[in-house]
Order: structure tokens, then C-alpha cells, then sequence
């Protein structure tokens, strides 16, 4: 009965959704070339800043507020992340024990690591300094450079990764990240301009040195994004891997 | 000959998405949840949205995944301890 009744009434939700959902993308322009009021106005405001790529405009100059807005969040949920997976005093772990090390990874993935990490590291570092140029920007950048981290660990074991990342150092430039993207928007307010204003020389368009603060935004958030995503998946590799006891059966 | 290619992402799309609804075992979802993001993030390519299709590629194609997978080999040491006859908690 209850069964049944959950039933119909997810039909009837699915249907609502169906019809409203219908209706509301027949009403929505073409993808691609269309000209849009607001896609106009934007284009023409990045052009005007010297920023080639009009998307990170959006983000970083004309709705700066926002992205700091997102910042925050981000910072946020890695400190309570970081802060849930500490180690307690009751489950201190033998450091050194853990499975996966060099002798457990297949050769040729090891190979591939090797081989990739600094390809990942040079391709992150490229995407968080030209984010006002091409498609990317700090936080596509710091993903990638995240991720080439982790490539380390693939590559060789758990102690490799540490020292690529001494303790402390990501923690600092995690929340420094968070500050250098507010202190850039202050210095707006100091130069007379407005909080997160674009008032430094905007350059020649498509320059790497061009679009004014976009490109020191793009540091701040690339350099908070990829330590707030090592420390994050880092806490987890901690859990999944420094055991007390014996190697885990299986994943 | 675009509109052609955009069909069939979002029908791969589609079928990718109940592909991940599908799986029950968590491990193999994380890599189907993997493979899912990958197909999002090359319509977003297809739709001319190549900054969101990066962070796509980053987060829902390496990111999720890889923490989703840590977190289930953590479960398996749990279980695989408490069946041994520890006094963990049951949860």
C-alpha cells in the first residue's frame, strides 16, 4: 500500500517535472552564435578590460563578488573537511605502515606517473597563468596541479607524496590563497576605485600581461584551490591507507 | 554536422547517467560515475563551454571519484576488522 502510494506520487512529481521542465527549455535561446543581451554586454566589457577570455570577466571582474562569495565556501568546506579526518589522540597511526607502496604498483603505471607529473604540473601551472587568455583559469589550474600531486603518489608511495608536500606549508597558502583574493579587492577600495574593482593597467588585449587584476585573482584562487583539494583528498588517502593494523583485503 | 555530433553526447549522456543509477556496487559506480563526467564534460565541449568543461574533467571525472574510492576502501578495513571480532561500533 505504502509502496503504491509512493509510487503514484513520484509519477505525479516525475510528470510535473516533465511537463515544466519541457516547457522551460522550448522558451531558451540556441546554443552557440546568437546574439544575447547580457552575452553582448559582457563581451564588450571584457573587451573593454583587455581580457581575451570573456568568461574569466565574468568571474573574476564584472561578478568578482561572487567568485569571492564561492572562495569562501571552498575554504569552508576544507577546513571542516580537514578538521572531521584529523587524527584524534585515541587512533594515533603507525606512519610508516601502509599498502601501496612501490612494490604494489604495476610498472608501467609507475612509468606513466613518472612521466606525466611534471607534463601535469607545467599544463596546471599554464592554465592558472593564462586563465585571462585562454579557457581555464585558477581554479581549472588548480585542480590540474592537485591532480599532478596525486601523480607522485601513483608514481612512487606515500613518503614521496609528503615531501612534496611538507606538512604545514599547504594549510598556510590555503588560507593565504582566500586572503591575497580579498586583499586584492580592498586594494580596489584604497586605489579609489570599488572593492574587487578592476583598477589595475589593463594592458594590450591578449598579452599575458593584460585584463588588469584578473590575472592576480587567478593566482590567489589557483594557489587556494589546489592546496584546499591536496589537503581535502590527502585527509582521505590518510584514512584509506595509514592503518593501525593490518593492510586492507580489498579497493 | 555539430548538431549531429551534440545528439549523440547528450543521448550518451543519458545513457551514461542510468549507467551510474544502475550500478549497485559502489567501487564500479565511482568508476562509471568516472566515465559519466567524462561524457559531461566533452558536451560541454560540444556546447562551447570549454572553461566549464575543465573543471568538469577536474572534479567530477578525478576528484569525486578518487575520494568516493578512498572512502569505500576505508569502509572495507572497518568491516573487514569488526568481522574479526573487534568491538567496534556498528554503524
Amino acid at each position: 500500500m505504502r509502496t503504491r502510494l509512493t509510487l503514484v506520487l513520484a509519477g505525479a512529481a516525475l510528470l510535473v517535472l516533465a511537463v515544466v521542465g519541457v516547457h522551460a527549455v522550448s522558451e531558451l535561446p540556441a546554443a552557440g552564435d546568437v546574439p544575447h543581451p547580457y552575452g553582448a554586454r559582457a563581451v564588450a566589457a571584457a573587451f573593454g578590460h583587455a581580457t581575451a577570455n570573456a568568461v574569466m570577466s565574468v568571474t573574476l571582474d564584472q561578478r568578482g563578488f561572487d567568485t569571492l562569495g564561492e572562495e569562501l565556501v571552498l575554504l569552508a568546506a576544507a577546513v571542516g573537511t580537514v578538521l572531521l579526518l584529523r587524527e584524534l589522540a585515541a587512533e594515533t597511526r603507525e606512519k610508516t605502515e601502509h599498502g601501496y607502496g612501490p612494490e604494489d604498483v604495476f610498472e608501467a603505471l609507475r612509468l606513466v606517473g613518472y612521466v606525466l607529473l611534471p607534463v601535469t604540473l607545467l599544463v596546471g601551472g599554464y592554465i592558472v597563468l593564462h586563465g585571462h587568455l585562454s579557457p581555464g583559469g585558477g581554479f581549472q589550474g588548480g585542480t590540474v596541479l592537485a591532480t599532478g600531486l596525486y601523480l607522485a603518489y601513483l608514481a612512487a608511495d606515500y613518503r614521496a607524496l609528503d615531501r612534496l608536500r611538507p606538512p604545514g606549508v599547504l594549510d598556510a597558502t590555503e588560507g593565504l590563497g582566500a586572503f591575497a583574493y580579498v586583499a586584492i579587492g580592498v586594494s580596489g577600495l584604497l586605489a579609489g576605485s570599488g572593492f574587487l574593482a578592476d583598477w589595475l593597467p589593463h594592458g594590450t588585449l591578449g598579452k599575458p600581461l593584460s585584463a588588469g587584476t584578473v590575472p592576480l585573482l587567478n593566482l590567489a584562487v589557483g594557489v587556494e584551490v589546489g592546496s584546499a583539494f591536496v589537503l581535502v583528498v590527502g585527509k582521505f588517502l590518510e584514512q584509506a591507507l595509514l592503518a593501525p593494523d593490518d593492510v586492507p583485503e580489498e579497493g | 554536422m555539430s548538431d549531429w555530433i551534440l545528439g549523440l553526447l547528450l543521448v550518451l549522456t543519458a545513457v551514461t547517467a542510468t549507467a551510474v543509477v544502475l550500478t549497485r556496487d559502489p567501487g564500479r559506480q565511482a568508476a562509471v560515475l568516472s566515465a559519466y563526467g567524462l561524457v559531461l564534460a566533452m558536451t560541454m565541449v560540444a556546447l562551447a563551454a570549454p572553461d566549464v568543461a575543465l573543471s568538469q574533467v577536474g572534479v567530477g571525472t578525478a576528484a569525486v571519484p578518487l575520494i568516493v574510492v578512498l572512502a569505500i576502501a576505508r569502509c572495507h578495513r572497518e568491516t573487514g576488522r569488526g568481522s574479526r571480532g573487534d568491538q567496534d561500533e556498528d554503524r
